[in-house]
């Protein structure tokens, strides 16, 4: 496509950038076809081919961003669907990131949504007051309706039951079992070790089972990724340099071969360190060999040997294999392009795997996405669960904690991680939601 | 590209028309700032652009009725838009005129196995078509590469073709009826879930006419059992020349494929780029063949087709082993377009039919012009039917560029009519060939078929400045010839 922006513009690396993709774009529409908000509101503007002109149309012109412009941008679940559509390699996830940094550099939002984005900035990414207020939101449930706005709506979602910390949560080094074949990092994320203690219980459990020492780190905190979506610059480098500082560290200690993460959202802000901070001399070479190392669960396990450890009596729902639906989150097979491999571990392990129609489409969590737009988020998640349902499963598995969280009541089956179900079929407890 | 002068007094009537959408169509669906026009002003084919006045999204062909009998009343024009994949500039606005969007008509509203149809709504994509009925063995046949995103209704619009056509025919063979608005605001039904219609065949008419005549907001299609066996070949050519005379022997052979697609060197690198399915690097040219129908009839053409391709000099010779390896083959060659965009910034798609005889001399005589405009081809097409789809690769920000690809173009059609074809297969004329068509028209041809348009909209509000060069006013073609004081055949009795 073609684009105007003079040589003085492109002297500017974001803007060289953005350029570059744009270019890239020929303008066949293609994209709009798997674009969740453009299945729904069938706008142009409210599909990526659409939203990378309005982008365009501020980069060139130098304009702050416009409220409508903010309103398509926002109405982006960065699912990336796009980019598996896209044959011309449009890098549309760095164009939005950037476009969104720009909101947040050149436009002033209603105060409630200002008030209400720095709430979540504040408090997503740090467990104990995650749980906090998770704790606080579930003694205000019964108040709901004396809550404002959006308020209401997230009090509302607070889960009914909130879980204590882990002991996993410390800071340690978990020896492998057997002859040790890999030393590796765990990410043990934010948001999840809250949501879901379970989930890093049973990675470390299936890690160690399978020869890995596996690594806590000390210092290492959210992935930044929900500060990033949110365009908050500034937070995303100090957090990025953080978590990259901390496993420096573990590399230190030894040839690290692996930082393993079991939510693929971050997984995906992980794997793009190297992007976020290819513009600092200090940091950019830091940040790639970090980044390259960032690897999603599945994708190490598929690398180890699970068949021996597959227990003989395999797990069974009413002795039968269980049959499992897979939910394959968007950070995971857009962001990542990892679709195979969680189904074939899940298939190797026993269970009788399914796959909903509209796979590709998403369920409408991403992220903070189900808090920011609660309409959208839940015509997604009302479709995404029909779909689920038709597939007659007794198990959802899912490899992120936010699809997690958003299926979770909205289906009337027990969503898991796909490596609770994994550890349960290699001796490990059978999944309390399982009953 | 000239289009025609905007209406002064409609543009200054804008904030009134506004007023006025707005009555009909509620929230978001009227859409008036600059920036979020500006995503508006072009489809596929981004060459030429234009701000619309203001985009409209209803939701009910009640809506659109009202639009249109709106419109019709107060003289502002219309053009309909479906996905905007149009490689033609068929949704092109104008500058005084509304564009009007069936993006939110996604709804499959009815699937009749028994009668082998489907009744949906004009915005629902053509492949959402197949994906709703194939867990029944049942698909929609027309497939354009573009059937990911582009709609039903845009397909009815331009009479859309696809890599099956050769076997299953183009959408005119495939549409069985239509719900279309006049421009007075007129419901009309055309045709239904039976084979043929009373009285004049005007579900054809409506079929390729590029929103020039009605705006479509029902279709019914008919539907296929899946062939019971599938398969697909890749065979490489060392030269453009022994490909073509392999797909003229397979036909002159009697065989009728369900699909014989062709691609040249730089087409090749392009899409196996992306698609990684494993097409040879080192030939000249690709030739995909598809073969379906019952197993032993299938196992009988492949042998045939085999023993064509290695005849015709094939230095390589893949067969499919599984549906899956069939469906990479294809999937290659459906992002081929947009896959060139990893090797060009912009591309110029051409859309030209030649009788497959002269298939050779017109790559030939492209290759020279390639070398004449300084610009790259790269080659796909519809080689069983003959449909030719050069894309020219150019630079939109290079001064000068888009010039000489649009010369090139002009040129490739040109040469198609020059050899006995057409200006295009499956694409549309919309705005993009509409100075050309008195290369293939004579000036009476294209009056002939302007007086259709004025039976239709004898106001010319629907969808203005494409598909003719000459605007003729409707009353000017209805007069009488007079010629020398006499009108002609006066014996014959008038009314």
């Amino acid at each position: 496509m073609q684009t105007k922006f003079s040589p003085a513009q492109l002297a500017d690396p974001h803007i060289e950038t953005a350029n570059g993709i744009l270019r890239a774009c020929v303008h066949c529409g293609f994209c709009t076809a798997t674009c969740p908000s453009y299945v729904l509101l069938g706008d142009e503007l409210d599909s990526p081919r659409g939203r990378i002109y309005l982008i365009k149309d501020m980069l060139e012109n130098e304009r702050p961003a416009s409220a409508k412009l903010v309103k398509h941008v926002d109405r982006c679940l960065s699912c990336l669907s796009c980019m598996t559509t896209c044959p011309s390699g449009v890098h549309y996830m760095h164009l939005v990131d950037h476009a969104r940094t720009r909101i947040a550099e050149t436009y002033v939002r209603p105060w409630p949504e200002r008030l209400l984005r720095a709430l979540l900035a504040v408090v997503l990414p740090r467990p104990s007051l995650f749980r906090l207020a998770l704790v606080g939101a579930r003694l205000a449930r019964p108040f709901k309706g004396l809550f404002p706005g959006r308020l209401k709506g997230l009090v509302a979602m607070a889960p009914a039951s909130v879980p204590g910390p882990s002991a996993l949560d410390r800071p340690q080094v978990f020896p492998a079992q057997g002859v040790p074949q890999r030393r590796v990092a765990l990410l043990t994320g934010c948001a999840q070790r809250v949501l879901r203690p379970a989930i890093n219980e049973a990675t470390v459990r299936l890690l160690t089972r399978l020869g890995c020492e596996v690594v806590v780190a000390e210092g290492v905190g959210c992935c930044a990724a929900l500060v990033h979506h949110m365009g908050r610059e500034a937070e995303t480098d100090a957090q990025v340099k953080a978590n990259i500082a901390a496993f420096e560290r573990v590399m230190e200690g030894g040839a690290l071969d692996a930082i393993v993460v079991n939510a693929s959202g971050c997984g995906t802000m992980v794997k793009d360190y190297g992007h976020v901070l290819r513009t600092e001399v200090a940091w950019a070479e830091r940040a790639r060999r970090v980044a390259a190392l960032a690897r999603d669960v599945s994708e190490v396990l598929v690398e180890l040997d699970l068949g021996t450890l597959v227990t003989p009596d395999k797990p069974g729902i009413d002795g039968e294999p269980p049959v499992v639906a897979y939910h394959s989150a968007c950070s995971l097979r857009h962001g990542q392009k990892i679709t195979k491999e969680p189904k074939r571990l899940l298939a190797d392990a026993g269970f009788e795997v399914r796959e909903p129609a509209e796979a590709h489409l998403c369920c409408g969590s991403a992220g903070t996405y189900n808090l920011l737009q609660p309409e959208l988020a839940s015509a997604l998640g009302a479709r995404k669960a029909d779909r689920l349902a038709a597939t007659g499963a007794q198990v959802i598995a899912t490899g992120n904690i936010g699809c997690l969280a958003q299926m979770t009541g909205a289906v009337g089956i027990p969503v898991v991680h796909t490596v609770e179900l994994l550890d349960w079929a290699m001796g490990g407890p059978r999944p309390p939601e399982l009953g | 590209m000239r289009m025609p002068e905007p209406d002064a007094a409609v543009l200054a009537r804008r904030g009134d028309i506004i007023e006025q959408l707005r009555a009909i169509v509620p929230g978001e669906g009227v859409i008036v700032d600059e920036d979020e026009l500006r995503a508006y002003e072009c489809d596929g084919l981004t060459a030429y652009r234009q701000l619309p006045m203001v985009v409209v999204l209803p939701e009910t062909t009640e809506q659109i009725s009202r639009v249109l009998r709106y419109c019709h009343e107060t003289g502002v024009k219309i053009v309909p838009r479906g996905a905007g994949t149009s490689l033609s500039g068929g949704a092109l606005p104008v500058a005084d005129a509304i564009t009007l969007g069936l993006g939110k008509f996604k709804r499959i509203l009815e699937i009749d196995y028994e009668n082998r149809s489907a009744v949906v709504q004009p915005g629902v994509t053509n492949l959402a078509i197949t994906e709703a009925v194939e867990h029944q063995g049942f698909y929609y046949a027309p497939d354009p590469s573009s059937q990911i995103a582009c709609t039903i209704g845009g397909n009815v619009a331009e009479n859309s073709g696809g890599v099956h056509s050769l076997k299953y025919g183009l959408t005119t063979n495939n549409v069985l009826g239509v719900e279309v608005v006049l421009m007075t605001g007129e419901v009309l039904r055309l045709g239904g879930k039976h084979l043929d219609s009373g009285g004049y065949d005007l579900l054809g008419v409506i079929t390729g006419s590029e929103g020039l005549l009605g705006v479509i907001t029902e279709v019914t299609v008919r539907i296929l059992q899946k062939p019971e066996t599938a398969r697909a070949f890749l065979i490489g050519f060392p030269s453009n020349e022994s490909a073509g005379d392999c797909v003229a022997a397979i036909i002159a052979a009697g065989i009728i494929p369900a699909g014989v697609e062709m691609m040249d060197k730089p087409a090749i690198h392009a899409v196996e780029d992306f698609v990684h399915a494993g097409y040879p690097r080192d030939v000249e040219a690709l030739l995909i063949v598809e073969l379906d129908g019952p197993e032993a009839e299938v196992a009988d053409l492949i042998a045939r087709v085999q023993a064509i391709a290695e005849e015709t000099g094939a230095v390589t010779i893949r067969i499919s082993q599984s549906e899956d390896e069939r469906l990479v083959f294809w999937a290659g060659r459906k992002a081929a377009f947009p896959a060139v965009g990893r090797i060009s910034p912009d591309y110029y798609c051409m859309d030209g039919t030649i009788p497959r005889r002269a298939l050779a001399t017109v790559l030939k005589r492209m290759a020279a012009m390639s070398s004449h405009y300084s610009l790259r081809v790269a080659n796909v097409f519809h080689a069983g039917d003959g449909n030719l789809h050069p894309l020219v690769l150019y630079d939109a920000n290079e001064p000068g560029e888009l010039e000489r690809a649009e010369a090139f173009g002009a040129d490739i059609l040109k040469l198609c009519v020059e050899v006995g074809g057409v200006l295009t297969g499956e694409h549309g004329v919309g705005v993009e060939k509409r100075d050309l068509m008195g290369v293939m028209f004579t000036e009476d041809d294209l009056k002939h078929q302007q007086r259709l348009k004025c039976a239709f909209d004898p106001d010319g509000l629907l969808n203005p400045g494409k598909v003719y060069p000459t605007l003729h006013r409707c009353a000017e073609l209805g007069r009488l010839h007079v010629s020398g004081g006499q009108t002609r055949f006066p014996d014959l009795p008038r009314f």
